[in-house]
């Protein structure tokens, strides 16, 4: 039994140490924000929180954690009441076919945990190990943005305002 | 009688009086019928009749309502990201006159609902939107009749509002109770007006997305996140790529950890269990047993010129008389080319199929759940009645990826094993390896102009593949062709104007003399090709409006004016002029390494109008590509829900500039050479535009136009067009990046 602390709560699951994080929140924990993408860690669809540092879950195996926090996007709210970033994702209509998009909220949560008032260059780096496919950049940029603005600060030198 | 629901009255006489006919048949809708992008569904039956409403005439195909006033709509087509579950649900409800929240959308499921073929070629709209609109606006004027042949009045005194109908006296009647005594197993009329538009609450708004909140908060919103009770999880063993076969030890499959079965049919061979990790850990172990060449693969070209040697079928398909009068001053000539290009989704592959007593369904990402159920049933030799394909959403896929394959691969290994769900999800490798490439394609262009700065002639030929081989029978699926004896797949073929396959929009919009288009369809396919987003549209308008530009250089001409020179159609106009006007095109100043571009088009020259300016820097120093504005207007004729078009427009844009810009799939002439994202760089968020604005030109009352596609072109010749001013020289070979320019 290997136990993990997901979103705040305890679980215990029965799994060989070396399985990727991912797996377990998929297909043992039934969270499904987190997405297969390459098992590679190139493209940041399967990023979640690790306290507050973002993950490839899909390379950290589950022996690793040592207790760690894992925080994924059900620990940020539900569709019925959605969080801050969440918010901030659906008020810029931030996603075509949506399936990076978890993985952008979980490494826009990040960058905002570690500060509220990024530069423009700051945060499209931080955003830039997740890719998306659909071109949806602009918007979840904008998302971003706002978020930092709902947190009390701001993107400097954004290159597009806030509207 | 108030003026907030004077709107919504059902007046008999605007519908006797005929004075608000809302839709004219487009002719190019119906051109659509039967060709095109797989299978058009099944044949007209009422031509009199809007949009799919011509296949499936009846009402309650379109629209049933419950006792409690909760509204099914049933659509053919599918969600694919584009926001078209949205804008369906806003069509619906606001002909119906009821909430958004009371409408349940069920997309394309061949149990349920009409077989509208594939959703592709921004076309959703166009067909099964409008037929959505039309059967609404004719159950709601039912359901007033209904109403009023209790009462003993005229409908044409009573209203509908939120659900109800209403006599303006205090009497009422809901829908869920009207419908319980109506039956909507009628045909629809063609004479039933849709709401004017001042009346409408929900088209023409920018409703949010129905389908966000789960996306966005970790429920089950795809194929791959179904969890299924009793549920065993499932991968295939295939090649590196497409034009291989893998060496499989099948002894030493079964003996690997977590493998409960191996599922071996013909060449077919699949491994079971309950754990996904130690399946993967089975297939990377199972690859490196080594592979061999396909016996059955052609060789590959290496590059676009390659194209122009290969056995080809030509079609003259535009031709202006000579005119006689026209002096030429100045002819030009140049080629234009793209390399074969990934779909590229960031989510691989994924179907969940389960075979219970004699009856096979399976979930896909299909763009076409029809023709998927048709080559399933063949592969697995069953009646097409006893397979069921429901469509479930995945990741971007931008035409034909591996989701058809993946879905015949789970159909197979549920069949192997009665009464348990299967769900098999490609490996990102196989993704890469194995997906239908977008076609490598070459365009030669040659023109004049006149002294006067008028273009006199007008060359257009292109070479290329075809642009579909979505799948209609068994050997279209890569497990058809992995069985014993192995099914042939469809013989490619050419999809005819005035869509177009390689050809699309190769036809030029502007009105030019000495004009003739030949399209060379080449038949051979040594690499496996299908439907990319735009299909032929990206190197066609890529080449057409880079020409123009290098003509209109030649002419010593502003490149915007010297378009609008050349056209007649007033829309073409607009957006030109609203964008340069967002761009301030006019007053825009170089510097050095940095200039301004444009690109229009009007997507298949019947769709959406698009106009894309670019402001675009180059580092030398480093070869990377700024792009500091993007700029685009687009009429896609009545808009429903402008920023779903907008989103459609700036992802296509910044879609675009990734593709045109750095994208190249590899090939080492017997097999593909790119497995993952390393060698397959797409753009990242350092390299995406500084900003983007798109503005919307709403023409209410038109047919819809579809946008989805509309932006691939433009962006493409944009950005070459913006290099060329920015440098003074004129890249012609996609990607444009490669020749010394680099994402960072």
């Amino acid at each position: 039994m290997i136990e993990l602390n997901v979103n705040g709560a305890k679980a215990n699951v029965a799994v060989d140490p070396a399985t990727p994080l991912l797996y377990v929140l998929r297909d043992d924990l039934g969270l499904h924000a987190a997405k297969f993408g390459c098992g590679l860690g190139q493209c940041g669809a399967c990023t979640v929180l690790l306290d507050d540092t973002p993950v490839f879950s899909c390379l950290v195996p589950v022996g690793a954690l040592g207790g760690r926090a894992v925080t994924t996007v059900e620990g940020l709210g539900s569709a019925t009441d959605p969080g801050d970033v969440q918010q901030a994702f659906l008020h810029e209509q931030a996603a075509q076919c949506g399936y990076c998009i978890p993985g952008m909220i979980a490494r826009a949560e990040a960058l905002l945990r570690k500060t509220t008032t990024p530069t423009e260059a700051a945060m499209r780096a931080a955003m830039a190990p997740s890719l998306c496919r659909c071109g949806t950049h602009m918007r979840i940029l904008r998302a971003v943005r706002r978020a930092a603005s709902m947190r009390g600060g701001g993107v400097i030198d954004a290159a597009e305002p806030v509207t | 009688m108030t003026g907030g629901i004077i709107d919504a009255r059902c007046s008999r006489r605007d519908v006797l009086g005929g004075l608000l006919v809302a839709f004219a048949l487009s002719p190019a809708a119906m051109a659509q019928t039967g060709g095109g992008e797989g299978s058009g569904g099944p044949p007209t039956v009422a031509p009199g009749l809007p949009g799919a409403l011509a296949k499936f005439p009846d009402l309650d195909a379109w629209i049933r309502i419950a006792g409690d006033g909760r509204v099914t709509v049933f659509t053919g087509k599918v969600e694919l990201g584009t926001g078209v579950k949205t804008a369906m649900a806003q069509l619906a409800a606001d002909e119906l006159d009821v909430g958004l929240d009371v409408v349940t959308l069920i997309t394309a499921d061949t149990m349920l609902t009409p077989n509208e073929g594939v959703t592709a070629g921004s076309q959703t709209l166009e067909q099964s939107g409008t037929a959505i609109a039309n059967a609404a606006a004719n159950v709601r004027l039912l359901l007033a009749d209904a109403a009023a042949a209790r009462w003993g009045v005229a409908a044409t005194d009573l209203f509908t509002r939120d659900g109800t109908v209403l006599d303006g006296r205090g009497r009422r009647a809901s829908y869920g109770d009207l419908a319980a005594a109506t039956s909507l197993a009628v045909r629809a009329r063609d004479d039933v007006p849709r709401k004017s538009h001042g009346a409408r609450r929900l088209i023409g708004r920018s409703v949010p997305r129905v389908d966000l909140p789960a996306k966005l908060t970790g429920l089950q919103a795809y194929v791959h996140d179904m969890q299924l009770a009793g549920m065993m999880h499932a991968r295939v063993l295939r090649g590196p790529s497409s034009g291989t076969r893998l060496a499989v030890d099948l002894q030493a499959l079964a003996a690997e950890a977590g493998v409960k079965r191996v599922v071996r049919v013909g060449r077919f061979v699949a491994i079971v269990g309950k754990r996904e990790w130690p399946l993967e850990q089975a297939v990377l172990k199972a690859n490196r047993g080594g592979w061999s060449r396909d016996p059955a693969g052609a060789s590959v070209p290496i590059g676009p010129d390659d194209l122009l040697a290969m056995r080809r079928e030509s079609h003259g398909i535009a031709h202006e008389r000579a005119d006689p009068a026209a002096r030429p001053v100045k002819q030009l000539s140049a080629r234009y080319d793209r390399p074969y290009l990934m779909h590229g989704a960031i989510g691989p592959s994924c179907a969940v199929a389960v075979f219970r007593d004699g009856q096979l369904t399976v979930w896909s990402h299909s763009q076409g759940v029809e023709p998927l159920r048709l080559a399933i049933a063949e592969l697995l030799g069953m009646a097409p009645d006893h397979v069921r394909c429901v469509h479930r959403e995945g990741a971007g896929c931008y035409g034909h990826n591996g989701a058809d394959d993946v879905a015949g691969d789970a159909a197979l290994i549920a069949r192997a094993m009665p009464g348990v769900p299967v769900r098999v999800q490609w490996t990102r490798e196989q993704e890469h390896g194995w997906e239908p490439l977008g076609p490598m394609m070459i365009a030669q262009l040659d023109g004049a102009v006149d002294s006067a700065g008028r273009i006199v002639s007008w060359r257009h030929q292109v070479w290329s593949n075809t642009h579909s081989t979505r799948p209609t029978a068994a050997g279209d699926l890569l497990a058809g062709l992995e069985m014993v004896p192995a099914f042939k797949p469809t013989p490619p073929k050419p999809i005819p104007q005035p869509n177009g396959g390689g050809d699309r929009n190769a036809i030029p919009l502007y009105r030019l003399p000495n004009q003739q288009v030949i399209s060379h369809f080449l038949p051979d396919m040594p690499v496996r090709v299908s439907a990319l987003r735009g299909l032929g549209a990206h190197l066609n308008i890529f080449a057409l409006e880079s020409f123009i530009d290098e003509l209109a250089q030649a002419a010593g001409r502003d490149p915007v004016a010297f378009r609008i020179a050349h056209l007649e159609d007033p829309r073409a106009v607009a957006v030109i002029r609203r964008a340069a006007e967002r761009f301030d095109w006019d007053r825009y100043r170089t510097t050095p390494n940095r200039g301004r571009g444009i690109g229009f088009a009007r997507y298949k020259n019947h769709g959406a109008y698009c106009a894309v300016m670019l402001d675009v820097e180059r580092i030398p120093d480093e070869g990377r590509i700024i792009v500091h504005r993007a700029v685009a207007a687009v009429d896609s004729g009545e808009a429903v829900n402008p920023d779903g078009i907008r989103n459609q427009v700036e992802g296509g844009i910044v879609q675009s500039l990734s593709w045109s810009a750095y994208e190249a799939a590899g090939h080492d002439g017997s097999r593909r050479t790119d497995h993952d994202w390393s060698t397959y760089p797409i753009l990242r968020f350092h390299d995406v535009p500084r900003s983007v604005v798109v503005d919307v030109i709403d023409r209410p009352g038109t047919p819809f136009l579809g946008t989805g596609e509309c932006a691939q072109g433009p962006a493409a010749a944009a950005l070459a067009n913006a290099l060329a001013h920015a440098t003074g020289r004129r890249l012609r070979s996609m990607p444009l990046a490669r020749d010394g320019l680099r994402p960072s």
